[in-house]
């Protein structure tokens, strides 16, 4: 658990980074390391599906589409000018801030085994996945199996995705 | 539409590290199963293996065929997962409910496995095309040549 400390403050700091930096070059690759001490935090939390996930798209693939969106950018719009502060914002967020941390103190506990997420209906998958799909990996089983309807509307929007992109941006293609 | 990179470091690593990055993507969507990973994260890595190839030689290079002849896949990996799906519809049962996927010799459990990995298959193919389509289309430059020569010449 020493990693814990180093890995937040990395976070914050990657974070503050990416929104303050003035060239957005610098912040997509601030954002990329950002992702990925996320995905470092999520291993170390035990979510390694998620951490792969967070690894290689957050830093990866999605630091290449932002690359490939600025390069089509002029300079002037790549350097970008801040508006000061508003005061509102100064007070506010932190009053904010310490509303959220006072919520916070009543979450339940990091791998509480009590709490509502752990005994509604997860103890149904890890106990009867293995032999109803014969997968190790819960996580899959969950997605694919149980869960795939969810899966099969992602994947649906991922198509979208990918047809409105070429749509909108390949023009003079007949 | 991006122009070939002259470098000679970055060309012989990318000789090196595309087929890796590939097999890995392919390692990766297999085992998801038992590890982790899965179709999501298998058709990222492959996309990116095929993107940094678009990226280094070119996407008239030799090397870059198979992200050309991906483009033509739009829609290919939603096909195999709604079709596993009407699979199940046709064995009797609901839709993407891998039960009822009649397949000769096998249990109900491995008529399960056999649904996810087939769905699994299809995602990765989905998000992979998707990926360097994408890509593809965020370089895309109307004053030089056009889409329709890059994929068919």
């Amino acid at each position: 658990m020493t990693f814990e400390l180093p890995l937040l403050i990395l976070l914050v700091v990657t974070a503050a980074g990416a929104i303050m930096v003035k060239d957005l070059i610098s912040a997509v690759f601030i954002l990329g390391s950002y992702s990925f001490a996320l995905a470092l935090v999520w291993a170390l939390l035990g979510a390694v599906d998620v951490a792969f996930v967070e690894a290689v798209v957050g830093a990866g693939l999605a630091t290449v589409f932002f690359l490939l969106t600025l390069f089509g950018t002029n300079e002037k719009d790549t350097h970008i000018r801040r508006p000061p502060v508003p005061w509102t914002a100064i007070v506010g967020l932190p009053i904010l801030g310490l509303l959220l941390l006072y919520g916070a103190g009543d979450l339940p506990a990091f791998g509480d085994a009590n709490s509502p997420a752990s005994i509604h209906i997860s103890p149904f998958y890890l106990e009867n996945s293995l032999e109803q799909t014969a997968t190790p990996n819960v996580v899959t089983a969950v997605l694919m199996d149980y869960r795939s309807f969810d899966t099969f509307i992602e994947t649906i929007v991922i198509f979208t995705a990918g047809i409105a992109c070429a749509l909108i941006l390949r023009k003079g293609d007949s | 539409m991006i122009q070939p990179h002259d470098s000679v470091i970055v060309r012989t690593l990318g000789h090196i590290v595309i087929p890796v990055a590939q097999l890995f993507g392919v390692y990766v969507l297999v085992f998801g199963q038992h590890g982790p990973g899965g179709g999501f994260v298998g058709g990222v890595v492959l996309a990116a293996s095929m993107i940094l190839s678009i990226l280094i030689f070119g996407i008239n290079a030799p090397n870059s065929v198979l992200a050309r002849k991906m483009l033509h896949g739009d829609g290919l990996g939603l096909l195999i997962f709604a079709g596993v799906g009407g699979l199940c519809l046709i064995g009797g049962g609901q839709f993407l409910n891998y039960s009822h996927l009649q397949i000769p010799s096998l249990d109900e459990a491995s008529q399960h496995y056999v649904g996810i990995l087939l769905t699994q298959l299809g995602v990765a193919v989905d998000v992979a095309v998707t990926g360097v389509s994408i890509a593809v289309s965020l370089s895309f430059n109307e004053d030089e040549i056009s889409l329709d020569e890059v994929t068919h010449g």
